[in-house]
């Protein structure tokens, strides 16, 4: 069975439509690429998956794992396993990163039946996992991202899924603003993180990204709809010609 | 509802009843300090909002209550009653019942050497001369009639003295329980702490109710900090909805002396904290500290007078709001720079969250400056709780009522960590966690029409 069905998804933002009828399976394990062009939707489909509050469906449905994801709120979804990675983490003044992290993974916890884990098992899983994304312990206290550079932001993005552990990713714009050794940095924690068990949806809009992350399937969103989709080969072929093609296939559609 | 001349008849009675019955009566200095006290009461009247200091806050529900001053024997406590205000790792705890010291309540441990905490009327039989040194010489009788009605009806509250050099490492705990009563009380603790030079002192003031019920708590606490003396105060506040509270935290800095005053107001009906250092000795530092929590139709004003009245000196304000359903509050932080206090360095900032659209913040900077070398600055931001934050943690799992009170508790927690007392600092983030928590769960879910994100929500005043 597959793990997400997305079919013939519509979105508006306010009175515009953003989304206009996208069709997506992704089954266990696989991890896709969506590409485009700024404005074409990539980002509301990552907040829309996550349960946004501010996006409107006007039709089509989305089933994950069987469920109508629709129905959940971002808690929900969060607890059943989805995780989205933001384009822009936001800070929290106040609160540490360890107290918000140990929090959500017993919120999450406690939704799957499992005990609630103290500090003392805490802290050495999380510091492992801290280690993986090659973050300097310092972060640990301070408040979420608050003062944190934009490569430790994205690490930290990465940190939460790695301790999370959900069964479906979706990476908005992972890689942008990150240096080279930054990126291989998330990309290497990314790749740590593929299974059998988790799928991801890696949103870029540059092809850069997926010289590290590969993808098995890349999809082109353009304005709204899914004008092309392929293997690894199709983000290279955008890379050289760029989204005009795309866009003009989009448009004669 | 009591008409002026009612009220004043009735307070001209309670005055000269307590003439007759309090452990000052043969003293003539303070005789004639609360006389005068009561003619300015007399004069003034309470304070209308056409008064400047008092735009915000209407009194007039105070003066036209018929309160009654409470008499020794005018409520019955039992030491379970108070189990829930014994703060743990305090050096000792005094507790008054309607403005009166219990001794038999009190718990007197282990202070150090030499630190006394007692009852001021006590003090007035026993050895009156220290008091006479620094009762009243510091609080203006004439700045507002509630100092003046608190002087003129003094019967009671703490005496806390430290002797020079000794450090008193654990809090000294001041417990003030209103019984609440069928017929409304009002009560005028006064307290005096004295921190001789380079001493150092914890003294925790904390206002309670036993029941629900009109009640009127005026207090005064004179604190005076001596030449390098490191002391700090915390005030709570969580009477009963019904009660009024108006308290004055008067400060008198040395030379050099450190000076944290700490407050956290939630409870009350309508309350009033003024808290009024001055910075008279050379390099004074004075942290004005602040929470105040709102619900319902409560009222919480909050004026601060900070004057630096010596060279090199600072003072940091940092207050706090949460206010939601039709609550009001009221930041006024005044600042005066003495013609000679020159390298002042005064700051100040009000940050307030709404958590509805009911809720209301009056913030209002003043700044008087005589010297010409001087640094003030002064801000002011009203928001609400963050859409973004609050998504990015419901995102990770934590449901919404949780995601609310952790960023409630960030905002608070921004106050708390300025506690440097490691036991009030833990007490009172035990008290905000449940305290949040009742906040965070009363506000209505985030309506899912919105068809925006509203973003960062911050709109700077000042």
């Amino acid at each position: 069975m597959s793990l997400l069905e997305i079919k013939n998804l519509h979105v508006k933002v306010e009175s515009h439509e953003i989304l206009k009828g996208i069709n997506l399976t992704v089954n266990s394990g696989e991890l896709h690429s969506i590409m485009g062009p700024n404005g074409s939707g990539k980002s509301t489909l990552a907040q829309v998956l996550a349960r946004r509050e501010n996006y409107l469906v006007t039709a089509g449905e989305i089933l994950y794992d069987g469920k109508d994801l629709l129905s959940l709120k971002p808690e929900e979804a969060a607890a059943e396993g989805i995780f989205m990675a933001f384009q822009y983490p936001v800070e929290i003044p106040g609160i540490t990163n360890v107290y918000f992290l140990r929090s959500a993974l017993n919120a999450v916890r406690k939704h799957r039946a499992l005990e609630e884990m103290d500090a003392m098992d805490f802290l050495p899983m999380f510091r492992e996992k801290m280690k993986l994304l090659e973050m300097d312990e310092k972060l640990m206290n301070r408040s979420v991202n608050e003062g944190f550079s934009g490569g430790e932001k994205k690490r930290n993005e990465i940190l939460q899924m790695a301790v999370l552990e959900p069964k479906l990713a979706i990476l908005d714009e992972t890689d942008s603003g990150l240096d080279i050794d930054a990126l291989k940095i998330v990309a290497k924690g990314v790749n740590a993180l593929r299974s059998v068990e988790r799928s991801m949806i890696v949103v870029t809009h540059y092809q850069r990204l997926l010289n590290y992350i590969v993808p098995d399937f890349v999809h082109v969103l353009v304005n709204g709809r899914i004008v092309r989709s392929g293997g690894p080969e199709l983000a290279l072929e955008l890379e050289e010609k760029g989204y005009v093609d795309a866009e003009r296939q989009a448009l004669a559609v | 509802m009591i008409t002026a001349a009612q009220q004043l008849e009735s307070y001209l009675g309670s005055f000269s009843r307590l003439e007759k019955q309090a452990a000052w009566s043969g003293l003539s200095w303070w005789r004639k300090l609360r006389e005068d006290a009561f003619a300015r009461f007399t004069e003034v009247g309470f304070p209308t909002p056409h008064d400047e200091d008092w735009r915000f806050t209407n009194v007039s529900a105070i003066a036209q209550t018929p309160f009654q001053l409470a008499g020794k024997e005018s409520g019955r406590v039992s030491p379970e009653d108070l189990e829930r205000w014994r703060v743990p790792g305090a050096a000792c705890q005094l507790v008054f019942v309607n403005g009166r010291f219990s001794s038999e309540l009190s718990r007197t441990g282990k202070l150090p050497a030499g630190v006394t905490a007692s009852s001021l009327a006590e003090q007035f039989t026993k050895d009156p001369k220290v008091l006479e040194l620094h009762l009243g010489r510091y609080l203006d009788i004439r700045r507002d009639a509630f100092s003046a009605l608190n002087t003129a009806f003094t019967a009671d509250g703490a005496y806390v003295h430290i002797p020079k050099g000794v450090v008193a490492g654990d809090p000294i705990y001041l417990l003030f329980v209103s019984t609440g009563n069928n017929e409304p009380l009002m009560t005028h603790p006064r307290n005096l702490i004295v921190a001789e030079e380079e001493s150092q002192a914890s003294v925790v003031e904390d206002y309670v109710s036993l029941n629900a019920g009109a009640a009127f708590c005026n207090t005064v606490t004179e604190l005076v900090a001596g030449d390098s003396s490191v002391i700090s105060h915390y005030m709570i506040e969580r009477e009963d909805p019904q009660a009024f509270n108006v308290s004055t935290l008067r400060i008198q800095q040395g030379r050099s002396a450190n000076v944290a005053s700490h407050s956290v107001l939630l409870g009350g009906g309508l309350v009033r904290n003024n808290v009024h250092p001055v910075l008279a000795g050379e390099g004074a530092e004075c942290l004005i500290n602040g929470l105040f929590i709102g619900n319902g139709r409560q009222h919480l004003d909050n004026y601060m007078l900070v004057e630096h009245a010596s060279p090199h000196c600072d003072s940091r304000q940092f207050y706090n709001g949460i206010l939601d359903g039709r609550a009001r509050g009221v930041f006024h932080g005044r600042i005066v720079v003495h013609k000679d206090a020159q390298k002042t360095d005064a700051k100040q900032t009000n940050r307030n969250l709404l958590l509805s659209d009911d809720a209301q913040i009056d913030t209002k900077p003043q700044l008087e400056i005589y010297a010409d070398d001087v640094k003030c600055t002064h801000g002011a931001t009203i928001g609400q709780i963050e859409e973004n934050a609050l998504f990015y943690l419901r995102s990770r799992g934590i449901d919404e009522v949780s995601a609310r009170k952790l960023l409630l508790l960030a905002f608070a927690n921004e106050c708390l960590d300025r506690m440097k007392q490691d036991s009030v600092r833990t007490y009172l983030e035990a008290l905000m966690n449940r305290h949040l928590f009742q906040v965070a769960n009363s506000v209505p879910v985030a309506r899912t029409d919105r068809g925006e994100d509203q973003g960062r929500n911050w709109e700077e005043l000042g």
